[in-house]
């Protein structure tokens, strides 16, 4: 794997050099201080203020709320007036069973992809690569006939089965190049011993596991955050997820500034935290998935 | 050995699954949306008219305006994020891999990717507050001004994508083989020239790729605009970009009915025009780009 030797060597290379603090580290640790805090600043107000009065949030809105200041009363409106439980429960089951489908179905057609030299193969292969940079949602308009034709329109199966689609091709391309530096030996002692194709690509679905990571964790991203699809193709009351959901409390709910915020900071937190546990897989995903 | 036939059967069933959903839900649609811009459905039945859905949209008075204006506000948007973004993501990507930073490398990139976790509706109603008149930070109606209120818009998404062509620009810089640093480091090479000279040239290729995909987003762009001003263009249809027209056409909108031939026939003139300009960008620079590196 290119991106993981090159990283341990990137790694050994910072380890071995002593460094002392000297004006270039001050400059950029002060430099790179200031982007963080650009970065984490507006997220830390909102989730600061989310904790205060309404009185609270305009008088001061950068203090730190204190003993008078501090009130959870927005996260209960939250969570007693809008439909936040159900959208947290629409957007994990969308966003997994998306998830699934595409690391499962991506995994299976990568290994036959790098595996079977059929004359067709780099043509197929090509036809995945292309789609991980094609728009899906300008065919929006046939989807919604599609959909309707399907009488799945309205449907959390309506988002699974467009988010699968667009996941698939980065999917593809991404286990592709884990797949391929599975050494042939290992595959040709498993097929000599008289295994199925299907015993083969379970016996070095293992030696792949950081690729399954690294397709999750991408994929993961845009569905979780899309607001386009739920917008049109599953609108309805029972069906929203959470990106929909704020949005729509967000129109709703206009003056309660600290449901507002309270809603915005736990609409955010699910991911953020996922993100900062699998920084490194995303990050590995996103530059091999996109850099082919 | 695989023998041929057992290799056929087996491709098709490993094959066939992720396939059938890729074309069934994702090719197809955009195929069939190139074909209904070439008909009309009007209370008489659905009609081929050839390029007319095309004509009407580049010449009829109102509706042409309109595009145009999308598509010009759809460049300046790309551009806002072409000047902005990509640089502050090279210096980012290049004050990482200096070599002054140890453990504290992969801390400063997590926190820094941070914004691009979150989902539009939050970044836009962050930073719509934070520029609200009442918490007098800003005293000017950022969003309200038709001069303003696309930069504005343009630069929430800066914030919140930095993260990405930061990310992108790392990887490419971290796989720059050491020997070659080392050696002009010894010879005396400043790192501002050693960056200049040595690691920018050999990460191009990542560079120009990060320009194309960027472009591919923005012009794919709808949901910051959208959470921030509804599928309403802004003032004076200031913000108004191809996602949101394209949006508008279909969905229709107060004053606006909705035309399907017509939404797909925008889409497909998006749909064109990313093409032109990706294959361009791959047949023209990215293989010179690739023999100048390799």
């Amino acid at each position: 794997m290119t991106t993981m030797t090159t990283e341990l060597a990137h790694e050994s290379r910072l380890t071995r050099e002593r460094r002392r603090w000297n004006v270039e580290r001050i400059a950029v640790h002060a430099v790179l201080l200031a982007f963080v805090a650009l970065a984490l600043g507006p997220i830390l107000i909102v989730i600061l203020n989310s904790l205060k009065t309404t009185p609270a949030i305009f008088g001061g809105p950068f203090a730190l709320p204190t003993a008078e200041t501090f009130s959870l009363a927005g996260y209960e409106r939250v969570l007693t007036r809008g439909n936040f439980l159900l959208n947290y429960r629409n957007s994990l089951i969308v966003t997994l069973a998306s998830v699934v489908l595409t690391v499962g179905l991506s995994t299976l057609a990568a290994f036959a992809l790098v595996e079977y030299r059929v004359r067709f193969v780099p043509l197929l292969a090509g036809l995945f690569i292309v789609g991980v940079m094609l728009p899906i949602r300008l065919g929006t308009i046939p989807l919604i006939q599609i959909m309707i034709g399907l009488k799945l329109m309205d449907t959390l199966w309506a988002l699974i089965l467009v988010y699968t689609a667009m996941s698939i091709p980065l999917g593809v391309t991404l286990m592709m190049t884990y797949f391929r530096t599975v050494p042939t030996e290992l595959k040709e002692a498993a097929r000599v011993d008289g295994a199925s194709e299907f015993r083969t690509f379970s016996i070095i679905l293992p030696l792949v596991r950081p690729g399954l990571a690294a397709v999750a964790t991408v994929t993961m991203l845009p569905i979780w955050n899309d607001l386009w699809f739920p917008l049109i193709l599953a609108p309805g009351k029972a069906n929203q997820t959470v990106t929909l959901g704020v949005q729509q409390f967000v129109g709703q709910f206009l003056n309660d500034y600290p449901a507002l915020l309270a809603a915005l900071t736990l609409g955010a937190l699910p991911l953020v935290v996922l993100f900062t546990i699998f920084s490194r897989q995303f990050i590995r995903g996103l530059s091999a998935g996109y850099g082919k | 050995m695989i023998r041929p036939a057992t290799a056929r059967r087996s491709l098709l069933i490993f094959v066939l699954p992720a396939l059938a959903i890729y074309l069934g839900f994702a090719v197809l649609p955009l195929l069939i949306s190139i074909f209904m811009s070439l008909f009309d459905t009007g209370k008489s039945g659905t009609g081929f008219i050839g390029l007319g859905n095309y004509i009407y949209l580049f010449t009829q008075p109102v509706v042409s305006a309109r595009f145009w204006n999308a598509l010009f506000n759809n460049f300046k948007y790309f551009a806002i994020h072409v000047a902005v973004e990509i640089p502050i993501g090279l210096l980012l990507a290049a004050l990482l891999t200096g070599g002054t930073l140890s453990r504290s490398e992969g801390i400063y990139r997590t926190l820094l990717f941070i914004p691009a976790t979150l989902s539009v509706v939050i970044v836009g109603f962050i930073w719509r507050l934070i520029i609200n008149p009442l918490w007098g930070l800003v005293g000017f109606p950022l969003l309200g001004n038709q001069l303003t209120a696309l930069p504005t818009i343009s630069l929430m998404g800066v914030w919140q994508y930095v993260g990405i062509p930061m990310v992108f620009l790392y990887s490419a810089l971290i796989a720059v083989p050491n020997d070659v640093i080392e050696a002009a480091r010894i010879d005396g090479a400043s790192p501002w020239r050693i960056f200049w000279g040595i690691k920018f040239p050999l990460i191009l290729p990542q560079f120009g790729l990060i320009v194309i995909l960027t472009f591919i987003w923005t012009f794919n762009g709808f949901d910051l605009v959208f959470a921030l001003n509804g599928s309403a263009p802004g003032p004076n249809y200031s913000t108004d970009i191809l996602g949101t027209f394209f949006y508008r056409t279909f969905f229709g909108s107060s004053g606006q009915v909705a035309d399907l031939d017509l939404g797909a026939t925008v889409a497909t003139v998006i749909f064109t025009l990313m093409l032109c300009v990706t294959a361009a960008y791959f047949w023209l620079v990215q293989r010179r780009l690739k023999a100048h590196s390799a």
